[in-house]
């Protein structure tokens, strides 16, 4: 067998001996049952398969599972806090930014690393921050009101936040 | 009243499974023992297969079987083509080759391993002795004399000849004072849904019963067809759609995979997984498009068509996938499209190519039929010196002229096309936008404005119209507690309808939306359906589910009147989920107690059955006909040739709406697609028939940074085909968005004297044509 790895994963430490050739995103569907990141390319083009590897949104089919070892690792199973819709996944689900919901674990996750770098993304901003994810369904649009209601509510969460304190 | 869902933007039932990973696509179902399958194709276009070796392959780790065409020649049936065309040549289509190849990607052997790497590693193994033959490639070739023959039996590549006349073509022609000519490319398109294809089956051997979950638009039609293939009886087959992602048409097929599959669970006892890479996909889901026409108008000078003639070439493929030979037939019936044109002649020539099958591409012979037209009325006004809203506006007919018949033979059901253009002119600013662009070109700025109005044929259809029947089914089951189980015989992909279908119910039945579910998808629990193609599922789907309500709240009602000590039925009002009497209203029961009272069965009035269900199959009298037009607005860099758009407009017509935030997906969707087609995509399989855009590297689809924001409006003529009004909007962007960008393209281009070019509209085709010049 292969190598050893420890992966964080939603807050979770796995250990797992894994091949060396084994795709991170096979790791993450396949070995540790998180399939909600999805495989539509194979060759980092489509995005359907984005999770936040230390933060960055960073495609899981073109990384093999022995280069996690040791990072921490968000899927879109470990968006939601306390079964409390992230921003993002409310955003896109009250815009209708999604249709067969197959770009839409990536989509949110590479919106979760725009948001997190420009809080208030212009609509040129986002179509170049989602550049890198392929959606067949929505023609965009509704993905981008999507994410600008989740900066909005981030936004007004924050500011609630700091008044309260 | 109470509140109403239907026609408010609400957002999707279906959406939190999605938005947090918990949905089940193909590729999440994992059966105990699953193995999984790989399969090797063909690298040859054409060829003879002389040996294929496979004893490497079953000595490698992991490997549990491997089965050639040879193999499996007896246990399973051929690919099916439902199309029947007159003198239809149908090619024998082995689900693993069997003498020869015929296009890149066919498959030859499968490999059964204990994992998905070893699969692929054994499938490396195989040793595959070609010899290879020339291939054909393009389709005006393929019917020329001396083209290499496809399948040697025919002694021709012409699949079909396909003609359609109405009205006098020729006195048309002579009547004409002018007549104005154009050849013209619909490209070959990949349809690339997000998710590829996949299968898993498993084997009951105790219950003799085969469950096949796969990426489909058609449950119950596949099921028909691979009971067939498998030589099973119907009701021991289960076929399961479950999330689905995207189709476009690529999924409404029966593929050999899904029957190979299904066999190789059976055959080895073990359930067994095959997901479609996405150079598979490439390969050997079907594509679509593929059209060559050569288009005559007969036109007065004014502008009024008197007539219109195409000579249209189909690239089939190599083989008939289920509807091939069918697609371009929807071209010719929409031929004359929005306009008042009463002669037609259409002939379409079918051609087999060393290719993968072309087949229904979101629209499906339609956006062929709207781009070629709308392109000669471009072309028309532009040899006349007219202006295109002009020539459009002189052919359309008449609001009051609906029912309208057309030259193909068609009625159209209703419309109001000058309405839904003269809005979109409206939001767009059409004159200020004309007398921009004249201002601009002084200044050597290449302003375009392009126009497409369109009417499409939906909700497919009326049975005798289609090859397994266009109804649609629904079962309404009220539970005890009085929440609604819907099954639906249509099989939505991302449309929506778990929250459309939820919206009529919780409206007819006063309950809320959180009460009602949807079920689709799978044949153990749906009755049989039709599917999700066409534009069908809400306009045929959803009157189903309006049809089978209808009978419930009958039956309820009848039950109320009984309970409530009333023996006049039509005294009995239901309003808000309340049944009263309408002159006593303090005398009321709720739905949930009437739904109770009709499971418990203890109080009954004579003759009547416990329980409380109803199942509706709707048969929609005609097509439905959603219409529109869009208006593009470009700027062409004379340097680069690179497009920008300045807007976008599109006003659609889609019948009634029952949420508006679904409609606007589907157009925003559809607009994209087409987008794609305009500008970015095309198929290209070089001389030898290799496809040299096999992937997402080489073929493009659009990108959110590739997009405009899209204007959005709506005119709203219910349709009279069903109670409900709905014309349905699955294809329309598709099918009006491509002419509209490319006239933008062309009309920004006037200036050079360009008066056509084919798509896609990359920057060096307009490059080239601009110094052409």
């Amino acid at each position: 067998m292969g190598r050893t790895i420890e992966v964080t994963i939603n807050g979770l430490l796995y250990r797992h001996d894994v091949e060396p050739r084994l795709l991170l995103v096979h790791y993450l569907r396949d070995v540790i049952g998180l399939t909600g990141t999805h495989i539509g390319c194979e060759t980092s083009l489509c995005g359907a398969c984005t999770v936040l590897f230390n933060g960055a949104a960073v495609k899981s089919c073109t990384l093999f599972a022995v280069q996690a070892d040791g990072a921490e690792i968000t899927t879109i199973e470990g968006l939601a806090e306390n079964g409390q819709l992230h921003p993002i996944q409310e955003g896109f689900w009250m815009k209708h930014g999604l249709q067969c919901g197959y770009c839409t674990p990536g989509m949110i996750l590479a919106a979760h690393q725009l948001l997190s770098r420009s809080p208030d993304p212009s609509e040129e901003e986002i179509r170049r921050g989602i550049e890198g994810n392929l959606c067949r369904c929505t023609g965009y649009q509704h993905i981008i009101e999507a994410i600008r209601y989740a900066a909005e509510k981030i936004r007004v969460t924050r500011e609630g936040g700091a008044r309260s304190k | 009243m109470g509140k109403k869902f239907v026609g408010e933007p609400i957002p999707r039932v279906e959406d939190h499974r999605l938005i947090t990973g918990r949905s089940q696509y193909v590729d999440d179902i994992v059966r105990p023992r699953m193995v999984y399958a790989a399969i090797l194709r063909s690298i040859y276009a054409h060829a003879r297969l002389k040996a294929v070796n496979v004893e490497k392959a079953r000595q490698a780790p992991g490997v549990i079987a491997v089965f050639t065409g040879a193999d499996v020649r007896e246990a399973i049936g051929p690919v099916p083509v439902a199309s029947r065309l007159p003198d239809l040549k149908i090619p024998k289509h082995p689900v693993l080759a069997l003498e020869k190849v015929h296009y890149v990607g066919e498959p030859i052997a499968v490999v059964v391993a204990g994992d998905r790497y070893l699969a692929r590693d054994a499938v490396d193994m195989i040793e595959v002795e070609y010899e290879p033959l020339e291939a054909v490639v393009d389709p005006e070739r393929a019917i020329a004399e001396g083209a290499p023959i496809v399948h040697e039996e025919f002694g021709t590549n012409v699949a079909f000849v396909w003609r359609l006349s109405g009205g006098d073509i020729e006195r048309a022609f002579r009547e004409a004072d002018v007549v104005v000519s154009q050849r013209m490319v619909n490209q070959r398109l990949i349809p690339v849904a997000m998710e590829p294809r996949g299968v898993v089956a498993e084997y009951l051997p105790g219950e003799g019963q085969l469950t096949v979950w796969t990426s489909t638009q058609i449950p119950h039609l596949l099921r028909t067809q691979l009971a067939t293939m498998l030589g099973l009886a119907e009701n021991r087959l289960r076929v399961i759609a479950p999330e689905v992602g995207g189709g476009f048409g690529s999924k409404l097929n029966v593929y050999a995979e899904e029957a190979l599959v299904g066999y190789l669970a059976m055959r080895l006892g073990r359930p067994v997984k095959w997901i479609e890479t996405r150079r598979e996909n490439f390969l050997s889901t079907t594509h679509g498009r593929g059209q060559i026409a050569e288009v005559e108008a007969a036109v007065k000078r004014d502008g009024t068509v008197l007539g219109l003639r195409y000579k249209i070439i189909q690239d089939l493929g190599a083989y008939h996938q289920l509807l091939t030979p069918a697609i371009p037939t929807l071209t010719g019936l929409m031929a004359t499209g929005p306009y008042k044109i009463p002669n037609l002649h259409v002939q379409i020539v079918g051609a087999f190519t060393n290719k993968m099958a072309t087949d229904a591409y979101r629209g499906a012979g339609r956006p062929e039929a709207t781009y070629w037209l709308e392109r000669m009325m471009d072309r028309i006004a532009g040899e006349l010196g007219l202006d295109p809203v002009q020539v459009r506006m002189r052919n359309f007919p008449q609001p009051e002229e609906f029912p309208f018949p057309t030259a193909s033979g068609l009625a159209y059901d209703s419309g109001n096309y000058h309405q839904a253009l003269r809005r979109a002119m409206e939001l767009v600013g059409y004159e200020k936008l004309r007398q921009e662009q004249q201002q601009l070109r002084q200044q050597g700025r290449y302003l375009g404005i392009g126009i497409s109005t369109y009417v499409e044929i939906c909700a497919l259809g009326p049975s005798p119209a289609l090859p397994a029947g266009g109804w649609e089914s629904a079962t309404v089951r009220v539970e005890p507690t009085g929440k609604v189980t819907v099954l639906t015989g249509a099989s939505p992909h991302g449309q929506g309808q778990e929250t459309a279908f939820a919206q009529i119910v919780a409206d007819e039945l006063g309950v809320e939306l959180a009460d009602v579910r949807v079920i689709h998808g799978d044949t153990a629990i749906v009755q049989y359906g039709i599917g999700t193609f066409g534009s069908r599922a809400t306009a045929v789907g959803g009157t189903a589910v309006y049809g089978a309500l209808q009978k419930v709240k009958e039956k309820a009602t009848h039950l109320a009147a009984h309970l409530l000590g009333e023996e006049n039925v039509a005294n009995v009002a239901f309003e808000d989920g309340h049944f009263f009497l309408k002159d006593n209203p303090e005398r009321r029961m709720t739905f949930h107690e009437v739904a109770l009272a009709a499971y418990l069965a203890k109080n009954l009035p004579p003759g009547v059955e416990p329980g409380l269900e109803a199942t509706y199959f709707f048969e929609p009298s005609n097509f439905t006909f959603p219409f529109g037009a869009h208006i593009a607005v470009v700027e062409v860099d004379p340097e680069t040739g690179d497009v920008q758009f300045r807007r976008y407009v599109a006003v659609d017509d889609c019948g009634r709406v029952l949420n508006p935030l679904l409609v606007d997906g589907q157009v925003h969707g559809g607009i994209v697609q087409s987008l794609g087609q305009a500008l970015l995509e095309e198929a290209v399989y070089d001389e030898s028939g290799q496809l040299v855009t096999g992937e997402l590297t080489e073929y493009a689809i659009p990108k959110a940074t590739d997009v405009p924001w899209l204007e959005t409006d709506r005119t709203e003529t219910p349709s009279p085909v069903n109670p409900l009004g709905i014309k349905g909007v699955g294809e329309a962007g598709t099918i009006a968005a491509t002419p509209a960008i490319v006239n933008a393209v062309l009309d920004a281009l006037a200036p050079f004297g360009v008066q056509h070019l084919d798509m896609p509209l990359r920057p060096e085709k307009i490059w080239r044509a601009i110094r052409g010049a």
